[in-house]
């Protein structure tokens, strides 16, 4: 008996590793998140809305993203190029979801709002992922906006009592209560055609295979 | 004359050991444990797509989701596991006196030190 113990021991161990690895990661398994077809577009009232691309686009690929999360920032540049790509099939949607841990996330998604509301919402959003490596270290990231919004064309005056005031923050409360109402606890997180794309997707290869099976969908005859 | 022959797992693969090296090893086997529970966790992460977007954590994606953390498409914490298991077996098989399996233990042990080092290069000067 004893001469099999240690060949016991170790399958043994071996066995429970792959038992609750396997527990584990069910426990862990992204779960497919959907946008309700009713609330699709969301509550327009409320909501900001940040659209580019085509109301009539065969695909939506609408993102919840905040600015100071270094994956968003990392998918960004390749979400640029999808969008150039795919032209007038693809419409982009950008939700603002800022986590309280980023210490200049929510005054960023201020910034991108208070540009939106001077019709250069997309230009500060795009701004903000680039220069995410120099104003997520600042001291005082408000005065980078501020030189940002200098370099948008913004009116500063008018772009700094906006951050400050309550119609920004009333739009990114609204972003940030829709994605919980849909499940997203993490950014970015990802909706083609309301069908939510796994963490581990979120890479441009994977990105532009579910937009390209989101196409083949639209192609098909509706029986 | 009769020649006397010792039990072969004795002969080939197994000698006594002293009390003090049987308890050696399975402190060896039992911290590996605690390695493996750890390196296990993390695989499954990333398995799970955990580590594509780490919560939004900054540290946490400049570390698993770098470039250095896969090597060959495999996820580091996938090898950890392996290299972890492989401790267990080795430190095991010693504490029941396999001899190879102190050789095996010990070359082990010494590549994962110099990967422990190669990763701490990698954080402290790389990312």
């Amino acid at each position: 008996m004893r001469r099999f113990l240690p060949f016991i021991i170790v399958g043994l161990v071996g066995f429970i590793t792959i038992i609750g690895g396997v527990i584990l990661y069910r426990a862990n398994r992204p779960v497919a998140l959907t946008i309700p077809r009713e609330t699709a577009l969301g509550n327009e009232k409320r909501e900001s809305m940040h659209v580019r691309g085509p109301a009539e686009a065969p695909v939506t690929l609408e993102e919840f993203g905040d600015f100071q999360c270094p994956p968003c920032g990392t998918i960004s540049g390749p979400l640029l190029e999808i969008e150039k790509d795919y032209g007038p099939k693809l419409r982009v949607i950008f939700r603002n979801f800022p986590f309280p841990n980023h210490e200049h996330a929510m005054e960023a998604a201020y910034a991108a709002e208070a540009a939106g509301l001077q019709g250069r919402y997309w230009e500060m959003h795009d701004l903000l992922y680039k220069e995410q490596a120099n104003w997520s270290k600042a001291p005082d990231a408000k005065q980078l906006f501020v030189s940002y919004a200098k370099i948008l064309g913004l009116e500063l005056d008018r772009f700094e009592a906006d951050v400050a005031g309550p119609t920004v923050k009333a739009r990114i409360t609204a972003d940030q209560e829709r994605g919980k109402s849909l499940g997203v606890n993490a950014t970015p997180s990802i909706f083609i055609n309301n069908q939510g794309v796994p963490a581990k997707s979120l890479n441009p290869t994977a990105l532009r295979a579910a937009i390209d099976e989101a196409l083949k969908e639209k192609e098909k005859p509706t029986s | 004359m009769l020649s006397q022959s010792k039990p072969r797992t004795q002969q080939s693969t197994a000698v006594a050991l002293p009390r003090g090296t049987v308890i050696f090893y399975a402190v060896v086997a039992l911290i590996s444990l605690a390695g493996l529970a750890d390196a296990t966790y993390l695989t499954v992460q990333n398995l799970a797509g955990e580590t594509a977007i780490c919560g939004g954590s900054s540290d946490c994606f400049r570390v698993l989701g770098s470039v250095y953390s896969k090597i060959a498409g495999i996820p580091v914490a996938a090898i950890g596991t392996v290299a972890y298991f492989a401790v267990f077996t080795f430190a095991t098989f010693a504490a029941f006196a396999y001899q190879r399996a102190r050789t095996f233990l010990a070359v082990t042990v010494f590549l994962m030190f110099l990967s422990t080092l190669w990763f701490l290069y990698v954080q402290a000067f790389l990312l």
